[in-house]
């Protein structure tokens, strides 16, 4: 699956019999200390999370008298039903999907075309588009915060778009900051995939007078797949992820996003921790799900703007 | 332009691609040009609109003063005042400024490095580097939200792991109070997520190394080390690039993990968070925050350009 998203800049280069006949193995002696650095690691790497899982299955007493660091003895999943209920985790993962799934979408139409604008059709100015749009996905998002809050508040929206009357406060700023910002990425990304796909089938699609819709639509999207794929993973966790613009432009508690969510765990003199780590495993567990099961893609998805050497 | 683009090609070994070929399909009907026009209007508009637009307003109204309550009429113009009053005395301001470069050093310096070194060990093909990359990379897909949470988990003062382990639970070490330590642990915290990243990244760059300098190499007699450094490294470069932008502006950008903890005070000042404040806060100085996001958006556009220029260079080379 992977193999049709590497990029095609050996073809035909080294000889393939010299690999088969077997690659030039590395010493044995340093295998065992590879694996022994690599686990070590790897656990080290882990150990937060599963400290948060053991921790979010334990009652707040024992915890609090033993520490986290002690061994279990109670275990129960009642945190995570908490959590669950007493943050509204329901309604805030609805928000989070509002934004995130038409802010996907949109992104990845508008990125597709723009980057089949700029690596196929060979505009005059196709490259300065490209420096454009990257550049503005690289600024940090406290700059533009300021007059975009402005502006929102200042965009009157009927009530039936928004029922605070402005873009401030609506689902709709939140979903286009983040198309106008993941834009950027998405573009340098496929612009990137669009040139290693042949050119002869676009060329024959011009013989028969196919239009540009046409060659983009019907010939070019179809095989950006894996790379449009690892690219709607990748945004959705990121989209998922954020909380910067929900926090600025959103006021309406009911309308914040899931990651938000996990403030209402926290008391105002007391909190929790064990609660808050349910709450914790509850928001990440979409992201590591999407990216267990979609981990080819994902991976692939952050290799395709760099992996062209 | 393109004569030049021709001369540098030499070096490449590939030919030009005569003008003629290069051209085609260039000649649009009127029903493309309304497409073309329909959708690259729309992206560009909205880029304008959300990134442009906006970072040049800031820079405009880093030179006035304004609550942002009061309509845009109250907007008044005081020059360089704010930049004055920053650098002078606001006493948040360069502490700010030393753990942002403080933040960048540290990504750079340990934890990108140390994603180079476990991108190597993994692409040395060993068994269950499927299974090492995946852990490795895991941290990356969590919110950095959970990840502020998590650290306290483990450093917290009174159950946390690490003071537990420590033993000293009548004097614990208060690692995210303490201004001494815990802008470090927000470093760690934040290379947690930084290394898997970067390993990536070099892991797809490895992949697409011509395995035949390896060995050519390899027949010439250099050792792994020396392949490395002198075949493989240098061959990485765009890579090497892309990684140290993604270093850089994660680093001007850090926020949400620092803000998931304490709100970014006693010892987390970041110019992020800084702006956060000045803009949010109930102070509401729009005019002083701009300020300094103008100082960000400066120290960011200094490394985005160096980028872009290299990445135009290094596609013209090709």
């Amino acid at each position: 699956m992977s193999a049709d998203i590497r990029v095609p800049s050996r073809a035909g280069g080294p000889a393939p019999s010299l690999r088969s006949s077997g690659p030039p193995r590395p010493p044995r002696r340093g295998r065992f200390g590879v694996h022994l650095f690599l686990s070590a690691v790897s656990l080290v790497f882990l150990a937060p999370l599963l400290l948060a899982v053991l921790a979010s299955l334990r009652p707040y007493e024992e915890t609090a008298e033993r520490g986290y660091f002690s061994f279990p003895e109670k275990l129960s999943f009642d945190h995570y039903r908490e959590a669950y209920t007493a943050s509204g985790m329901g309604e805030h993962f609805t928000n989070t999907l509002i934004v995130a799934v038409p802010a996907v979408l949109v992104t990845l139409f508008l990125a597709a075309f723009t980057a089949f604008a700029v690596a196929r059709l060979d505009l005059r100015g196709g490259v300065a588009l490209l420096v454009f749009l990257t550049a503005g996905n690289l600024l940090p998002p406290q700059v533009l915060v300021t007059p975009l809050y402005v502006l929102f508040l200042h965009v009157d929206l009927p009530w039936w778009m928004s029922d605070s009357m402005s873009l401030y406060d609506s689902y709709w700023a939140v979903i286009l900051v983040n198309i106008g910002f993941q834009v950027g990425f998405c573009v340098f990304v496929l612009a990137n995939f669009m040139r290693t796909l042949p050119k002869e089938v676009l060329e024959a699609a011009i013989v028969d007078g196919a239009g540009v819709w046409t060659r983009f639509w019907r010939i070019t999207l179809p095989l950006c797949r894996p790379a449009l794929a690892a690219l709607a993973t990748l945004e959705f966790t990121w989209i998922y992820n954020d909380f910067l613009w929900a926090l600025i432009f959103i006021s309406d508690p009911g309308k914040l996003p899931v990651t938000s969510s996990l403030n209402n765990l926290r008391g105002q003199f007391f909190t929790d921790h064990n609660l808050l780590a349910a709450g914790s495993v509850l928001v990440a567990l979409p992201t590591i799900l999407v990216f267990l099961l979609l981990q080819r893609h994902f991976v692939a998805g952050l290799t395709l703007g760099s992996g062209k050497g | 332009m393109r004569r030049r683009t021709a001369r540098r090609g030499h070096g490449g070994g590939r030919q030009e691609v005569p003008r003629g070929v290069r051209r085609w399909g260039r000649s649009f009907t009127r029903r493309d040009v309304a497409v073309l026009g329909v959708l690259l209007g729309t992206t560009v508009l909205l880029d304008v609109l959300v990134v442009w637009g906006p970072a040049l307003a800031s820079v405009g109204l880093s030179f006035t003063s304004w609550d942002g309550i009061g309509g845009i009429g109250d907007i008044r113009w005081v020059g360089g005042d704010n930049y004055a009053h920053l650098v002078e005395d606001y006493p948040a301001f360069w502490p700010a400024v030393r753990h942002n470069l403080l933040w960048v050093a540290f990504l750079g310096l340990l934890a990108t490095p140390f994603g180079l070194l476990l991108a190597v060990l993994v692409d040395r093909g060993v068994r269950f580097s499927r299974f090492y990359q995946s852990v490795l990379y895991l941290p990356v897909v969590l919110s950095l939200a959970v990840v502020g949470f998590m650290a306290q988990l483990l450093l917290g003062t009174d159950q946390g792991v690490v003071n537990t382990l420590r033993g000293n639970r009548n004097d614990p070490v208060d690692w995210l109070g303490d201004s001494r330590v815990n802008l470090w642990m927000m470093m760690l915290a934040a290379s947690w997520r930084h290394t898997g990243y970067v390993m990536i990244l070099y892991l797809a760059g490895l992949k697409a190394v011509d395995p035949a300098l390896k060995e050519a190499a390899a027949l010439d007699g250099a050792n792994e080390r020396q392949t490395f450094l002198r075949v493989t490294f240098p061959t990485l470069r765009p890579v090497n690039v892309i990684v140290g932008v993604i270093t850089v502006i994660e680093a001007l950008r850090a926020f949400d993990i620092v803000y998931a903890v304490n709100k970014g005070r006693n010892g987390l000042e970041l110019l992020s968070v800084l702006i956060t404040d000045n803009i949010v806060g109930e102070a509401s100085r729009i005019g002083f925050g701009s300020a300094i996001a103008v100082v960000l958006l400066g120290v960011s556009l200094v490394f985005v350009v160096t980028f872009l220029v290299q990445e135009l260079r290094g596609a013209r080379e090709k």
